[in-house]
């Protein structure tokens, strides 16, 4: 279990689909993506536009920007936090927004305009419509986004991602019964055919299981995750039992079917639980590359799973989760930035061909079976995948 | 006195010098603003007390002018090394680490006092700049190594100071007591519990003794600890050693709060050299419930730790990510509250959603003292690189280094509540090396380190 909780889900959890933010502090970062920085035909702005919230105004330090990707540096200069939000035309639309930002803090919105009117506002203690001022995106030739269809790409997207986590969890509940089953029963040979198979399920789609800060330490800890006195439950528990190290003192059969019992329990929780998750792009996005880290972190090592040595199917499961958002975002992300998708399918393919080199009848080799070349090959492919995919988020949502 | 007399940062005023009651040519001829290591022949005195300082080549135009005409005694490179407390504690942080843990391989009391007392002598002739040995580096036969190793030479003392500590496994070992310190073993000198995600690696864990060796100069931070070590061989091993750059904390108000390796600014709200009250409240042990602990009074717990970032996979990470990690703004160090880097978090200040802005298992909130019993600590990490990994990644992170007047209250609830629930050092922390060790109080003009533990 490489982490309790899943703050990539939880701390967007508010975030709107329709939300087309991003957010950065750093103004010179962003200068060199920013159109509006260097030709700027009607001559109204130079370098980001520059927005003044106070308790009582809202200042905009330039009233049009040719079409192409906008930046907005938003400092709070009132006294309570602050909201900007570039609206449509209709004033109800949300085009963008930056939110939460604290006395004198200074936040950046980068968005990318078409051609049209809109409206800027400020709201400050978040209440109410604001403070708002009509605002001009002029035609400056270049593309400024993709086709009005993208949002139902997008919407697309995250039906199919949620139909997706909706199927793994249903076979992750029936896998865990059989699995709890055998082991139960003292089979311990059906139970370790079955235990790397069926973690597969949870690990494809990890981040949204993660999501849970309760369910996850109960189904996944390891060992070393342990606080002192914290009973130790779930999958790695039964992992130490039917793969015991020398000198590991076997439990008995009274407290294998407790620990059964519990890990069909808590995966029926999940499961439930998992039927109300609000899917986003922003979601999928960022669970895809948490994927990657997962892989990164603990299953490149040879840490999760560390009396098995069953971590490539870990690792197999949360590439397939990754790629699996990666495909239903990728519609979109062609509109978006299609140099950007054809990367990540290039990325994947590699990686998929090496982890293949490595299979093994239905499953893979064991961990320490690998070569330290072969690891070392493994997480080279890792990261040429993680870093354009820790991008994927920013040119969906953007 | 000596850790850090006036607070750290400031040079200490003419006259506090503590090395000049040793009365050596050093200190009174005042003048050198960098003291040469080179000892002369011929000069006894172990430790190299009694050394003639010489003017490192090079120096001898515009430095040995501007020292002339300078007040004695100005020599801001030199940290005193006796005193009440031991130096590297409140001392401003200097630019580099070099800290070892020996185990001690001789079961012999008298031998171990031996040991304690040349590293005295060693440790204030360093310190000081000059060599270790009576004849330093070059000065000795022919025919015989050099005592000092020499790659100090020419170099300034470069604001060293060099802290020691004992372990719990000094005082006793599979249950049995040690060198005759029944019942000297210090109450808050407990063993640490796991802490959830402990990965720690025994190579880089525990230790009898520990030496924490602090300088502008990374060479001279080695030269200590190496000849240490050297005087060391036959009574104590090296178990583990770490070198430090960047300091990622402030431990003066006069010192700019420095970056860690995630980029963000570390140390903000640390205790300071200034916050006498505060130190006295947190940072210095008292004399103990018992009569066999008093040795400690005036003395501090030092907790070190080795926590590996996952840089690489910070690096893929969001900038709204990061800042809500940390609970900071990047760029000015703000809390997301509000305010300017020294603006005190407001944690009741809720967004849009109703979610406070400093979430509540960012960083910040998890670590500050409202969060804490109102307990604080004194922390003079470093950032560390070890090289890579072997898979292409960085072998790198925090070397965390903290002061408190007892951990059982100071560090182990915090660190606790840190590993179960900082969303930081779930995803991106992985501590891999862990020590604690009693830092008794400092040295008196000839006496030795840890003097009062065998008395
Ligand atoms: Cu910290």
């Amino acid at each position: 279990m490489p982490g309790l909780t899943s703050p990539k889900i939880r701390r967007t959890a508010g975030a709107r689909l329709a939300v087309v933010a991003a957010t950065a502090v750093l103004p010179l970062a962003l200068a060199s993506c920013t159109d509006n920085a260097s030709a700027n035909p009607s001559g109204t702005t130079d370098g980001p536009i520059q927005v003044t919230s106070t308790d009582a105004d809202c200042k905009v330090s330039a009233a049009e920007a040719p079409s192409g990707n906008l930046t907005f540096a938003v400092k709070n200069d009132g006294a309570e936090v602050t909201e900007f939000y570039v609206l449509a035309e209709d004033g109800l639309r949300i085009v963008a927004e930056v939110e939460n930002i604290g006395p004198g803090i200074t936040r950046n919105l980068v968005l990318t305009a078409p051609a049209g009117k809109y409206i800027t506002a400020c709201k400050p203690g978040m209440k109410g419509d604001g403070i708002r001022a009509d605002f001009t995106v002029k035609d400056s030739g270049k593309q400024a986004t993709a086709d009005a269809d993208l949002q139902k790409l997008v919407d697309t997207g995250v039906t199919q991602y949620t139909a997706y986590v909706k199927d793994q969890t249903e076979q992750l509940v029936a896998g865990t019964k059989e699995f709890a089953a055998a082991y139960a029963a003292g089979d311990a040979a059906k139970a370790k055919s079955l235990y790397a198979a069926t973690r597969m399920h949870w690990e494809r789609i990890e981040p949204v299981a993660e999501s849970f800060g309760d369910l996850d330490p109960k189904l996944d800890a390891r060992e070393a995750d342990l606080e002192p006195g914290q009973k130790w439950t779930g999958w790695h528990r039964a992992e130490k039992d039917l793969f015991p190290p020398a000198g590991y003192k076997e439990l008995t059969a009274a407290e294998r079917a407790a620990i059964s019992k519990q890990l069909v329990a808590d995966t029926e929780e999940l499961s439930t639980r998992t039927r109300t998750v609000k899917l986003s792009a922003d979601k999928l996005g960022n669970g895809a590359k948490e994927l990657l880290d997962e892989v990164a972190r603990g299953k490149v090592t040879g840490e999760e799973e560390i009396w098995s040595h069953t971590d490539l199917w870990d690792f197999q499961a949360n590439v397939d989760g990754a790629r699996i958002a990666f495909e239903n975002l990728k519609p979109a992300l062609q509109q978006k930035d299609a140099a950007l998708a054809k990367d990540l399918d290039a990325k994947f393919s590699a990686l998929q061909a090496e982890l293949k080199n490595h299979a093994k009848g239905d499953g893979f080799a064991y961990y320490n079976e690998l070569s330290k070349d072969e690891v070392q090959q493994l997480s080279a492919l890792v990261d040429a995948l993680g870093e354009p995919l820790s991008k994927l988020t920013a040119a969906v949502v953007l | 006195m000596s850790g850090c007399p006036f607070g750290g940062g400031q040079q200490p005023p003419a006259g506090t010098h503590s090395d000049a009651s040793e009365a050596s040519p050093e200190t009174s001829d005042g003048g050198t603003r960098r003291l040469s290591r080179r000892g002369l022949l011929g000069l006894a005195g172990v430790g190299g007390a009694g050394a003639v300082a010489g003017i490192a080549a090079g120096l001898l135009g515009h430095d040995a002018l501007a020292a002339a005409a300078a007040p004695p005694a100005a020599n801001d490179s030199v940290i005193p090394f006796f005193g009440d407390r031991q130096a590297g504690i409140t001392t401003a942080a200097q630019d580099r680490l070099h800290m070892a843990a020996f185990d001690v391989t001789t079961e012999d009391r008298a031998a171990l006092i031996d040991l304690l007392k040349d590293w005295t002598a060693a440790a204030a002739a360093m310190t000081a700049g000059r060599t270790t040995g009576t004849t330093g580096a070059v000065d000795g036969p022919y025919d015989a190594p050099p005592e000092d190793t020499g790659e100090a030479l020419d170099l300034d003392a470069g604001r060293l100071t060099i802290t020691f500590g004992f372990g719990g496994s000094l005082f006793e070992k599979d249950g049995k007591a040690r060198f005759g310190l029944d019942g000297k073993r210090p109450d808050a000198l407990i063993d640490l519990p796991h802490f959830p995600g402990d990965a720690l690696e025994s190579a880089r864990t525990g230790g009898d003794i520990v030496v924490q060796a602090c300088a502008d100069d990374p060479q001279v931070a080695v030269h200590a600890i190496r000849n240490l070590a050297r005087i060391g061989f036959g009574k104590t091993r090296v178990r583990w050693s770490q070198l430090g750059f960047g300091r990622t904390s402030s431990t003066s108000r006069a010192q700019q709060t420095a970056r860690n390796l995630f980029g963000f600014k570390d140390g903000t709200n640390n205790l300071k050299a200034e916050d006498t009250a505060l130190l006295d409240e947190h940072v210095w042990a008292g004399a103990g419930s018992r009569a066999g602990e008093a040795w400690m009074e005036g003395g501090s717990y030092l907790v070190s730790r080795r926590i590996r970032m996952h840089i690489e996979i910070w690096d893929r990470t969001s900038l709204r990510e990061q800042e809500g990690l940390i609970g900071r703004t990047k760029g000015e160090g703000a809390p997301l509250s509000g305010g300017k880097e020294f603006t005190a978090p407001d944690f009741g200040i809720k967004g849009n959603d109703g979610e406070p802005l400093i979430a509540m298992d960012s960083h910040v909130r998890l670590a500050h003292a409202d969060q804490n019993d109102g307990v604080r600590m004194l922390r003079r990490g470093y950032n560390y690189t070890d090289g890579s990994d072997g898979l292409g990644h960085l072998d790198a992170g925090l070397f965390f280094i903290a002061f408190v007047k007892d951990p059982r209250t100071h560090y182990v609830p915090m660190q606790m509540t840190m590993a179960k629930e900082d969303v930081l050092a779930l995803e991106y922390l992985k501590h891999t090396g862990s020590g604690l060790f009693a830092v008794p109080p400092g040295v008196k003009q000839g006496g030795f380190v840890g003097e009062g533990l065998f008395a």
